[in-house]
């Protein structure tokens, strides 16, 4: 079942097609990673899908109807890669005004905020300004600020830029809670190891279009090179002949090894054990999502150029 | 609309709760009042007696020129010269310098202002006058009471086709008045529109804003925000000085007010019979017999119409700018010029409100809320009021409307430098 649907969704600037011809859909209670190089277009199709732009073909499904940015925008949270707050404006004003926004009522938000806060040790900034706060405090903020009003669909845009280990942790604990209780979040990064932590499925998007699409583990499975790391006990010689693998390379106490074509690992396990190795680990090395995004976009110029469309 | 009402309230409150704008909401009617009875005080004490030697060698002048004991007090002949009339008590020696003993100088210790210099001179003239009857057998008795009466013998009211008396000078004073102060209103308020706009693009909270309302309640919720702090912070003003005026009227002199009420219930009294009022009293009565509702209702309409109209060009600007306060002034030229082209043609053509470039300019809106204001003091047709209201109307929707394209677009915009030519482009497309 699944909460947003992307279909053939374009839109195309004066100099660049910034979204061109993407399709996905996000399971209901999912964390959705969407990645991709900087300026391949993820903050334009964000946009899209919060209301923000209209897109210039292809449509959006939430929650099994075509998405109405004015009606559905109350059901979406959607926190910028850049943060953004009233500078001047006491703080539990400004939850106040941005969970009214989003079409709660006065006595509701009241006793959300007042719920949030208390769950992240915030009670005492009540009557204090944004301009007091440091940028951690702040981003725990605009955090609350955004699922206050308990979205179904969560964007969040780089949440843990700028957090230190333990509000990271906070934060990450309190995205798992959200996606158990329903609400699917779509989770915007350059941070691999994260993505690899938290997210279900994952796309990748490069200069304006899908190049990857799938859950974290398919995705490595459909990357992997069948490399394979073996320990022993002492390290036996050198294999010689014509084992069922080639090397790649040792690393204390183990041999990273790559299985040739034709074979399975079982029969690279047994090679050693006939030659009477004492074998104490066998891993297969499954590619990190990062190897797997550098190999993607490499090769791509880094930075989009500025071309010319005749739309 | 639920959400743009939120909006309207946010910015309201967060300005009307701010410390800057409580005083100088008060601080700025104490100002004009202080500002008022200091020039009036310092006014009054200038005139006060001024004690002039003079060197009389013919012993012509001791004659006729009178001393007055308000005013100007001359010694004859007192045995002072150039070199020591201030120390002996006097504010100045008058002298003539040339063998016809027409030419006078006055020498004083400060600068005399031109009002003494105008006064003196007319005494000598008079003097002369006096002289020249005395040679033609006219009694000095005659002569006095002759001056005596010339200065009040005649006197001149103006009064309109509706009978109603009519100080031009108050009436032009009004408009004046007021056509500053929405000039000056427009600069302060559609630069906090613009200060508003620019802080939520820099501070990229206007993209979360924008995720849950459109951008176009965003930025007319701020305009309208900001339009009642103004709205808000005027009323208080004119609250503030009426009430202050009112105080002030119960310390004129008892028969000043005495006068006023006279004239109040018996209104043809001061055409009739003007010599027996006052000037302040006249004064008094012109002001109370102005139309304030009319000219209140003018005004707040002109306010209205001329900050909406300024004020979606000052959030589009605000909206295409990157933090960058050089871009800001030079995007908004072109929006100042006429403002400030408006209070110029308003300010340097008050006293002939009929002629083309003010009737042309009160209609116009880019001018019209200064200029029409400047020229109610004439009652200008109604055809062309009526003309200069509509087009401001027709004219602020189609400012909101384009501002709102560029705003658009401008918000969620970074590092890309605004210009005008983009601006149109953003309007034209879509």
């Amino acid at each position: 079942m699944s909460l947003l649907e992307v279909q053939n969704l374009k839109k195309y600037f004066a100099t660049q097609k910034a979204v061109d011809d993407i399709s996905f859909s996000v399971n209901k209670g999912s964390i959705f990673g969407l990645l991709g190089p900087n300026g391949a277009g993820k903050t334009t199709l964000i946009r899209m899908i919060t209301g923000i732009f209209y897109p210039d073909e292809g449509q959006i499904i939430f929650d099994g109807k075509k998405f109405d940015a004015i009606n559905d925008v109350g059901y979406i949270g959607y926190m910028p890669e850049e943060r953004g707050l009233y500078k001047k404006m006491k703080i539990g004003e400004q939850a106040m005004y941005l969970a009214q926004l989003k079409g709660l009522k006065k006595a509701e938000a009241m006793s959300k905020i007042k719920e949030w806060f208390v769950k992240f040790e915030m009670e005492s900034w009540w009557t204090k300004k944004v301009e007091d706060l440091s940028k951690g405090m702040s981003q725990k903020l605009q955090f609350v600020t955004t699922v206050l009003h308990e979205p179904k669909l969560i964007i969040l845009d780089e949440p843990f830029s700028g957090l230190d280990p333990v509000n990271s942790n906070l934060i990450k604990e309190e995205i798992y809670k959200l996606a158990q209780r329903g609400s699917t979040i779509i989770f915007s990064t350059h941070r691999m190891e994260q993505v690899e932590e938290i997210c279900d499925h994952i796309i990748l998007v490069n200069k304006g279009k899908k190049i990857l699409d799938g859950t974290v583990k398919g995705v490595k499975h459909q990357f992997k090179e069948n490399l394979f790391s073996i320990g022993f006990e002492k390290m036996p010689p050198n294999p010689n002949g014509s084992p069922p693998f080639e090397m790649v390379g040792t690393k204390d106490h183990s041999f990273i090894v790559k299985i040739k074509d034709g074979f399975k690992p079982g029969n690279v396990l047994n090679y050693f054990l006939e030659q009477g190795a004492e074998v104490i680990s066998f891993n297969e090395l499954l590619p990190s999502l990062s190897d797997i995004f550098i190999k993607l976009v490499e090769g791509t110029p880094l930075t989009r150029q500025f071309q010319a469309i005749n739309a | 609309m639920n959400k743009i009402w939120l909006v309207i309230k946010r910015e309201y409150l967060t300005r009307v709760r701010n410390k800057t704008f409580l005083l100088s909401t008060i601080l700025l009617p104490l100002v004009m009042v202080l500002f008022i009875s200091g020039s009036v005080f310092f006014a009054a004490k200038s005139e006060g007696k001024k004690k002039i030697a003079v060197e009389d060698k013919q012993s012509e002048l001791a004659k006729f020129l009178k001393s007055d004991t308000s005013k100007m007090e001359f010694s004859f002949n007192a045995g002072v010269d150039t070199s020591n009339f201030a120390e002996k008590g006097y504010d100045g020696f008058l002298y003539a310098v040339d063998s016809s003993g027409r030419h006078f100088l006055l020498k004083t210790v400060k600068a005399a202002s031109n009002e003494t210099m105008d006064k003196l001179k007319n005494r000598l003239n008079s003097a002369y006058v006096s002289s020249k009857l005395l040679e033609k057998n006219i009694s000095v008795e005659q002569i006095d009471s002759i001056n005596t009466a010339s200065s009040s013998y005649y006197t001149v009211d103006n009064t309109d086709e509706k009978n109603k008396n009519v100080n031009a000078a108050i009436n032009t004073g009004i408009g004046f008045v007021s056509g500053i102060i929405i000039y000056i209103t427009m600069f302060i308020f559609g630069a906090m529109v613009m200060r508003g706009v620019m802080e939520e693009k820099t501070t990229r909270i206007a993209e979360v804003i924008i995720s849950s309302v459109k951008p176009f309640q965003l930025m007319m919720g701020k305009i309208i925000g900001i339009g009642a702090v103004g709205l808000t912070q005027l009323v208080l003003w004119i609250i503030l000085i009426f009430l202050i005026s009112t105080a002030a009227f119960t310390f004129l002199p008892h028969d000043i007010m005495q006068q006023v009420q006279d004239i109040q219930k018996h209104p043809g009294m001061m055409t009739s019979n003007p010599g027996q009022f006052s000037a302040a009293a006249k004064g008094i009565v012109n002001l109370t017999n102005l139309n304030w509702p009319l000219i209140v209702g003018f005004f707040l309409f002109y306010f209205i119409g001329g900050y909406l109209f300024y004020s979606a060009l000052f959030a589009a600007v605000g909206s295409v700018i990157n933090e960058d306060p050089q871009e800001a002034q030079s995007l908004m030229f072109p929006i100042m010029m006429p403002i400030i082209f408006g209070f110029i043609i308003m300010s340097s053509n008050i006293d002939k409100p009929d002629s083309p470039v003010m009737v042309w300019a009160s209609i116009i809106p880019f001018t019209s809320p200064i200029v029409m204001m400047g020229r109610l003091a004439s009652s200008p047709p109604v055809w062309q009021l009526a003309v200069s209201m509509i087009s401001l109307i027709v004219g602020f929707i189609f400012t909101t409307w384009a501002a709102a394209k560029i705003y658009r677009t401008g918000i969620l915009l970074y590092g890309k430098k605004g210009s005008w030519k983009e601006m149109i482009k953003w309007i034209r497309r879509s």
